[in-house]
């Protein structure tokens, strides 16, 4: 029962913050506070049952299709929860002083997301989860739609297609496995997974690529993401915290949850061609970051090379791989929110995000400039900083994955490191050194934004130095997805 | 059979009405009676039949089954929901309006036979019930001229399909010494005379004309805009799939048995049925245009619940009927009411008409098939039976690739109305009983998405 109220706190609240226009923020705010500690409440709960622990709730919708309203909180899910709650905090509370357009829809429709971002991560029925993976993006199309950049409309409009298409995919295959379960028409993730893996293998082959094609779409994989970096940049900055911080994870926890158990066989023979895609995505990807000026634009190259690392180790097939991997979707969610307020915060003192107009941060806004090296250094990967558990969890398992080319894919997603390393650095140094530019307006730090980036950057050092409750609250998620 | 008493006595009445009420107004009022007099007699029957046997009648020439009094209440319903809505528009069409009501009773009366018929005697009459009225209603608006081409085309190509089906019945009265539907499944595959496929096909094209399916769809975006607009949504919704119904009823009952030999056919009319409709919609300039295309698309979505030949594709009829009426007469009963049928007529409703424009939105999320609205399950049923059925998955991914290309036309609409500058301009005052009207209309598509099961009832 308490996996509902992850739901439909959202879920009200949105309604409500539409309904009372003036309470927006102040709604959204609590929203996201009881998402948060209610979050963090299952996951003590779960954890007190042992590692494999989970709590499930479930009521019958549609008994002639086989389709019920079932939810399941594993470790994996419930963290990916909590983060929606803490990403969303940090947005709304970052984004107080700040005036939008019509507040009452703006924080409606992220709350909106948020409860379809959030019932994506518990669903444990497939036709519910579908409902959901469509639902968190008619909230997602219409914010960036109305309150995104100039070119707004056909960008969004690109991006809501290539989803689309990719659901619509995924919806053939999972009709086509509903109807595979012996006893009659079940959507039941369990009947799913029986249904799926004992299909023949050339079966098992074409209904991979169907899935995958959607969660590549989402994640995005190398050749698939070309809608993101134009929608990351045309986007306003709290939706675009909402789709990379959140939306794309719904990509790799669908490849986790409804792909790898679902068609093994298949998994297993085209294991090496995804994990060669994602790693020559992270190089691609990281190239192109290092010649981007606009900083958005730059760090949404960076979050393909993330999430190519975090497909690759997905397909790794090994138990650390696969804990890494949740590890660092909670991470990288954070570090991701993180970047974009500093980025958000460039862009309303200085007018531009163009770093060749940008330089001497330290100088005129120290406080921010301390901020933004300690994220990087987390988007790096730097030891002490959260972002190095999880990558280094990742590269561990896809050095001890089974397939043949496992050094080559290390070498190359390791120079993917490197290359991070030389456009996050660069980042820094341009827009905070260097010459000193005068700020448009607004000074440094505000208390809001301090409060907003101190949770952030309180995670950030804390999970790097002490990731335990992390790891131990994730243990179960290899039981329950690799064989 | 209470139901077709009821729709042509209703019919009869309504004409009479006609001669002694002069006001308008109070015309439709006693249409909304007669309408909701009429579901209430379809819920009588459904209540009272069911959990017994199928009713036969007039030497089985109609057997009235479960199946036939859910979907007539189904029909009446949206009808009733149709004239509710539309009752004012119609007001507007010309000065005979207690005889539109009267076409559109008798219309549900030849529907109520194609429901029920058992012999290919009634399939006959009940498609010539159900199509001479709507060659009237084509012409309604006498001084258009383009109502006038609309009505003579329709009647001209309509009255040539007929004649293609009679030949049908003919042929197949010659290869079977039956007109009993039922008496045609112990046609067998093997030896199955070529008079008797003959036959089959030119049922099958003269449906295919009747429900606007490719390649004998020409007609219908020339009628659907001719028409007076609030005709075309009654054409184009409940007519449409009350002949879907007749069409099932055919193919499963009778030639189900013999599906190797038309499955292929109807596969192929369904793919060019999907490709023609959504392509042409694309570059529709006008609304009105681009709905007339998207019922050819849709029409293909129904398409494949005759292609395959189980239970979940009569549920998937019934749910897709209903959903795609439903969505059509609400956005149908918005567009009317706009000064410019254009997308740029469009342009700023948000702005102006939050409500209306919100409703409107939900009806092009569900014709687009987006979870959570009544298209999303209207697809799923569909597909679903395809998918049981085995062999068309080909057909189901490429049809899923086409839903993936109405998004572009459906969202044009939402795109103009709310991120587009502009001062939509209504043709009529939007007052608030329309808007609670239109508010209903959004909840029942709602309804359908989220409980599809309500409207299936023990079918």
């Amino acid at each position: 029962m308490i996996l509902t109220l992850l739901i439909l706190i959202p879920l009200v609240a949105g309604i409500a913050a539409m309904a009372i226009k003036g309470a927006a923020k102040g709604i959204s705010l609590l929203s996201s506070v009881a998402v948060t500690v209610t979050s963090l409440l299952v996951l003590i709960s779960i954890n007190s049952f042992g590692p494999n622990g989970f709590i499930e709730w479930s009521m019958p919708w549609i008994p002639s299709l086989g389709s019920n309203i079932s939810l399941m909180g594993d470790g994996m899910a419930v963290v990916l929860c909590l983060l929606t709650g803490i990403v969303m905090l940090v947005t709304v509370i970052t984004n107080w002083n700040k005036e939008v357009e019509r507040p009452g829809s703006f924080y409606g429709l992220m709350l909106l997301a948020q409860a379809g971002i959030t019932g994506v991560f518990l669903a444990s029925d497939a036709l519910l989860f579908y409902f959901f993976w469509e639902l968190a993006l008619i909230p997602v199309y219409f914010l960036s739609s109305i309150w995104g950049g100039e070119k707004r409309i056909a960008v969004t409009f690109k991006f809501f297609v290539y989803t689309f298409v990719g659901s619509l995919m995924l919806l053939a295959a999972l009709i086509y496995l509903s109807l595979q379960n012996p006893g009659g028409n079940s959507f039941a993730w369990q009947n799913i997974i029986r249904a799926g893996a004992s299909l023949p293998a050339d079966q098992q082959q074409w209904l991979f690529w169907l899935i995958f094609i959607a969660f590549a779409i989402k994640m995005p994989i190398f050749p698939l993401h070309t809608w993101q970096p134009d929608a990351y940049e045309q986007s306003p900055t709290p939706v675009t915290i909402i789709l990379s911080a959140l939306m794309v994870k719904m990509g790799i926890y669908g490849v986790v949850r409804w792909l790898l158990p679902v068609v093994p066989d298949a998994v297993a023979y085209w294991s090496d061609t995804v994990i060669t895609l994602s790693v020559v995505g992270i190089v691609y990807a990281s190239l192109l970051a290092i010649v981007q000026t606009d900083l958005k634009r730059l760090v949404a190259y960076s979050s393909i090379a993330h999430m190519g690392l975090m497909s690759a180790a997905a397909f790794a097939n090994t138990d650390v791989a696969m804990h890494g991997l949740v590890i660092q979707m909670f991470n990288h969610g954070i570090n991701i929110a993180g970047m974009w307020v500093i980025v958000s915060m460039v862009e309303q003192r200085w007018g531009t995000r163009d770093m060749r107009q940008l330089g001497g941060m330290a100088n005129t806004a120290p406080l921010m400039t301390i901020a933004l090296v300690i994220i990087s250094l987390a988007n790096i990967a730097l030891p002490l900083t959260n972002g190095f558990i999880g990558e280094f969890m990742l590269f561990n398992g896809l050095f001890a994955s089974a397939s043949p080319y496992h050094i080559t894919f290390m070498v190359i997603a390791g120079l993917g490191i490197i290359l991070g390393a030389v456009y996050t650095l660069n980042m820094v140094q341009r827009t905070a050194y260097g010459d000193a530019v005068a700020m448009k307006a607004g000074g440094d730090i505000t208390r809001n934004e301090y409060i907003g980036l101190a949770i952030i950057i309180g995670l950030i050092i804390f999970l790097g130095v002490y990731p335990k409750p992390l790891l131990d609250m994730t243990t179960g998620v290899t039981n329950m997805v690799l064989p | 059979m209470k139901a077709i008493i009821a729709a042509t006595l209703l019919g009869v009445i309504m004409m009479f009405t006609g001669l002694f009420v002069k006001d308008k107004k109070q015309v439709v009022m006693i249409a909304v009676i007669a309408f909701l007099a009429l579901l209430g007699i379809t819920i009588w029957e459904v209540q009272a039949a069911s959990s017994a046997a199928p009713e036969m009648l007039f030497n089985n020439m109609l057997r009235i089954d479960s199946y036939a009094l859910w979907f007539n209440m189904m029909m009446a319903g949206c009808t009733f929901l149709y004239v509710l809505l539309m009752g004012k528009d119609i007001m507007r069409v010309g000065n005979h309006v207690a005889e539109y009501f009267t076409l559109i009773l008798f219309i549900l009366c030849g529907i109520f036979l194609l429901t029920g018929y058992n012999n290919l005697l009634m399939l006959f009459l009940g498609i010539e019930i159900m199509s001479i009225p709507q060659y009237i209603l084509a012409g309604a608006d006498r001084r258009n001229l383009k109502s006038n081409e609309a009505s003579l085309k329709y009647f001209l190509m309509g009255a040539f399909t007929t004649g293609l089906l009679l030949m049908g019945i003919t042929l197949l009265y010659g290869a079977t010494g039956s007109f009993y539907i039922t008496d045609f499944s112990f046609l067998r595959t093997d030896a199955l005379n070529p008079m008797a496929l003959a036959g089959i096909l030119f049922i099958l094209i003269s449906f295919a004309f009747k429900v606007s399916a490719v390649p004998m769809h020409m007609w219908t975006p020339d009628v659907y805009d001719g028409s007076p607009t609030a005709f075309t949504a009654f054409m184009s919704t409940i007519v449409k799939a009350g002949a879907f119904v007749g069409f099932l009823r055919l193919f499963h009952i009778a030639f189900g048995s013999l599906s190797d030999h038309w499955m292929l056919i109807v596969a192929i009319i369904t793919a060019a049925t999907l490709l023609v409709g959504n392509i042409t919609a694309v570059f529709q300039q006008s609304v009105k245009r681009m709905l007339a295309y998207s019922s050819i698309a849709q029409a293909g979505f129904m398409l494949f619940a005759i292609a395959s030949v189980n239970a979940s594709a009569w549920q998937g009829m019934i749910i897709y009927g209903v959903a795609y009426s439903v969505a059509t007469i609400g956005l149908f009963s918005v567009l009317i009411k706009m000064k410019d049928y254009t997308y740029d007529g469009f342009n700023g409703l948000a702005k102006k008409q939050p409500a209306l424009a919100f409703f409107t939105t939900v009806f092009l999320l569900s014709l687009a098939g987006i979870p959570l609205t009544g298209g999303f399950m209207a697809k799923y049923f569909v597909l679903n039976a395809a998918v049981q059925q085995g062999g068309l998955l080909w057909l189901v991914i490429f049809a899923l690739l086409m839903a993936a290309i109405s998004v572009y036309y459906y969202f044009r609409v939402i795109i103009a109305m709310y991120f587009k500058q502009g001062d939509a301009e209504m043709a009529v005052e939007i007052n608030s009983s329309d808007r609670i009207l239109l508010g209903i209309t959004c909840a029942l598509v709602i309804l359908l998405g989220v409980a599809p099961h309500l409207f299936l009832g023990s079918i």
